[in-house]
């Protein structure tokens, strides 16, 4: 039975040189499987926990019009809609930037790298900056209904990524130049897989992020037409464009 | 104009034709989600009855996307073949869910160009689970490039070995345990978590590296964005296989950046280069119902009609690999395994239909009310379908994307199960390499291959 070497399979988290019986997966590595999903599963419905951010940042915290983890999984036009109530907590503040932290799929993440992220990143960014907004069930162009409202002309939101079963914490950020309800997917760039030690590294994200949003300011635009071309580690645009 | 039918004195009335195909679509949260789900069952069922008496040809002049406002509508009208259509011209949509059923393979196929997606589409509503594979399992669409694909008895599978931060040296490791385990004859193809020019270029490079070392009959693709494999291919990078999401509405193709027109100048681009050995296919696509709706684009159209369009947009092309990503866009399109299992079926049938080399990523997410047991049941039914690949991802985890899809493992299980063989030139090539025996199982160590070599290099 073919056994790929140890320092191969070091090589990746992937789930390679798995044990086999037959032409089947051996029990451990089945067993393995269905505790990582079981995880996985708890962490889509894990709840948003801002007492970190709070304890770091001035944070205004708002809400999407999905009043709760069901609704938001199932309705995603919800997701991107700015509570009502919460429209009044957002007004100008002659910032031309906006920060959002946000629970997407994925608490876990936020609640492990959102404030480190963002510690290495709000130096690197120049520009005038909105106290970071904490968004609960929240899509990723919610942050357009914020922008608006904060009258900005560019957002970053760092929001959880899907879970995987190997990565239950993986945080992605997106970068929208003139923020506004209609905005396409491909109007805006994006840093996936913020995760260290496994993933993307909080400096080099921080470093691709803000290349990014200092190429929106000087070419006024992102998303396709903004190709990623600073030459850190990589990190940037899922090639498959569900964003959340 | 509108459409009716009448059940025990109860008329029900569908306002136009795209409200009578989203009414006719078994249950799918997308379609409630866009508001034009069939609002009971029994009005489901009503839509059939309607569905069943409309002729075929009503499709050819009344748009579910009209005309002047989508250069799909005008792509699939200004292609449609009068007379391969010609035989089925006088045909109701219920006689040609009949027709489909008793008709061989060859008549089918030979109708093919005469088929929009939407007659495709509307005569899949009146259809089981049972009938998608039974007509499935008639055609036989064959393509080829450094081997071929789809051949009766044969099922395929994608390697795709991703990686969180596109390592190199993580990806080959990956690619090795696929190869070891006799998968990868659709395509070696990753999907790059960055879609910056420079990786896409190095993950190129290694991937022709390795193929050319080991002397692999399959092809590789790096799925980055159209725009960044026609600008590598200015470069002079190794591209085989072009490779592009494509969906079924001019406006949701914008939200993937992309046009008809960007679409071919990247397939002339990929056919420039001459790098197939035995055939020309040299583009990848992929789909997925609810795309559409997902950018805002879907025209009150249901997602199963839509992703019949984008199928529509993709035979223009000639690709060698089609590949409906079924469950990776989550719940709130496709809620749980009945839904995906349905849908697969329908965009493998629906593909081949309309001529497509079909493969399924049968997968789900974490949000998703799925499971292995929803993918074992969604595997083996298209494997007696006839798919003409899956997909081949360590241990079904994709550490990149976050999602669940078939592993090499599945894919020994199906070839086992089913009776199938890897495509010739690439079951040659395993036979040869000592990575499978002559049974066609994956024999004992076959590391005296040098293949670990690669990753000291």
């Amino acid at each position: 039975m073919a056994e790929l070497p140890a320092r191969l399979v070091a090589l990746t988290q992937a789930r390679i040189g798995l044990t086999r019986t037959g032409q089947s997966l051996g029990t451990g590595s089945a067993l393995a499987f269905e505790l990582a999903h079981a995880r996985a599963r708890d962490a889509v419905h894990a709840a948003f926990d801002t007492d970190a951010l709070h304890a770091a940042f001035k944070v205004i915290e708002v809400h999407s019009q999905a009043a709760d983890r069901i609704t938001y999984l199932q309705r995603p036009d919800l997701g991107r809609l700015l509570a009502i109530d919460d429209v009044h907590r957002l007004a100008p503040t002659g910032a031309d930037t906006a920060i959002i932290v946000a629970d997407g799929l994925s608490a876990t993440a936020v609640a492990r790298h959102a404030v480190p992220l963002l510690s290495a990143l709000l130096p690197r960014l120049g520009g005038r900056l909105a106290p970071v907004v904490a968004a609960h069930q929240a899509r990723v162009a919610l942050g357009d209904a914020i922008g608006v409202a904060l009258a900005v002309e560019l957002v970053v939101i760092l929001i959880g990524e899907r879970p995987g079963l190997s990565a239950p914490d993986s945080l992605g950020a997106y970068i929208t130049w003139n923020p506004r309800a209609g905005r396409l997917d491909s109007e805006r760039n994006c840093v996936s897989n913020i995760r260290p030690p496994h993933g993307l590294g909080y400096a080099a994200a921080a470093d691709r992020i803000a290349w990014l949003v200092h190429e929106a300011r000087a070419r006024r635009l992102t998303g396709v037409a903004l190709k990623d071309e600073s030459d850190s580690a990589p990190g940037l645009g899922g090639t498959r464009l569900q964003i959340d | 104009m509108a459409y009716h039918t009448d059940l025990a004195g109860t008329r029900h009335v569908f306002s136009d034709l795209k409200a009578l195909l989203a009414a006719a679509t078994p249950l799918r949260s997308g379609d409630v989600l866009a508001g034009i789900a069939a609002t009971s069952a029994e009005s489901r069922i009503a839509a059939r009855y309607a569905l069943a008496d409309l002729p075929l040809a009503t499709f050819l002049h009344d748009l579910v996307i009209p005309y002047e406002n989508d250069e799909v509508s005008r792509l699939i009208i200004d292609s449609h073949d009068a007379a391969a259509f010609a035989p089925l011209a006088a045909l109701t949509v219920g006689a040609f869910r009949d027709w489909l059923l008793a008709a061989d393979g060859a008549a089918i196929a030979a109708a093919a160009p005469g088929l929009t997606p939407e007659m495709v589409a509307g005569v899949s509503k009146l259809m089981r689970n049972q009938d998608l594979v039974v007509v499935a399992a008639k055609l036989r669409v064959v393509t080829s490039f450094r081997n071929s694909l789809g051949l009766a008895g044969r099922l395929s599978s994608r390697l795709q070995p991703n990686h969180p931060t596109d390592d190199p040296a993580g990806i080959a490791a990956s690619i090795l345990d696929g190869l070891l385990l006799g998968s990868g004859d659709a395509c070696i193809g990753i999907n790059p978590a960055s879609d910056s020019l420079a990786s896409t270029a190095t993950l190129l490079a290694m991937l022709d590296d390795i193929r050319l070392r080991l002397a692999i009959p399959t092809q590789s693709c790096v799925l980055a964005h159209v725009t960044t494999s026609i600008a590598l291919i200015g470069r002079g990078a190794p591209v085989d296989l072009v490779f592009q999401s494509v969906a079924g509405t001019q406006g949701a193709n914008h939200g993937f950046g992309i046009d008809l027109a960007l679409l071919a100048e990247a397939a002339a681009a990929a056919q420039s280069l001459g790098r197939g050995s035995i055939g020309d296919n040299a583009f990848y696509v992929e789909t997925g119902q609810g795309s559409a709706l997902s950018a805002g684009a879907h025209h009150g159209v249901d997602q199963q009609t839509l992703e019949c369009r984008a199928y529509g947009v993709a035979r223009r092309f000639q690709p060698l690999l089609v590949n409906s990503v079924v469950g990776f866009i989550g719940p709130e399109y496709l809620y749980d395994g009945k839904q995906i299992l349905r849908a697969a079926l329908e965009d493998h049938c629906c593909g081949k239909l309309l001529g497509l080399p079909m493969g399924v990523d049968i997968c789900y997410t974490n949000h998703a009310e799925a499971d292995q047991d929803d993918i074992d049941s969604i595997m083996t039914l298209a494997g007696v379908a006839g798919v003409n690949f899956i997909m081949g991802v360590p241990g079904s985890d994709d550490i990149m994307l976050n999602y669940q899809s078939t592993s090499f493992h599945d894919v020994l299980y199906l070839r086992e199960t089913l009776g199938l063989r890897p495509a010739p030139e690439f079951e040659d090539w395993l036979l040869a390499s000592g990575i499978t025996d002559s049974a066609g199982h994956i024999a004992a160590t076959p590391l005296a291959l040098a293949l670990p070599a690669l990753l000291d290099g």
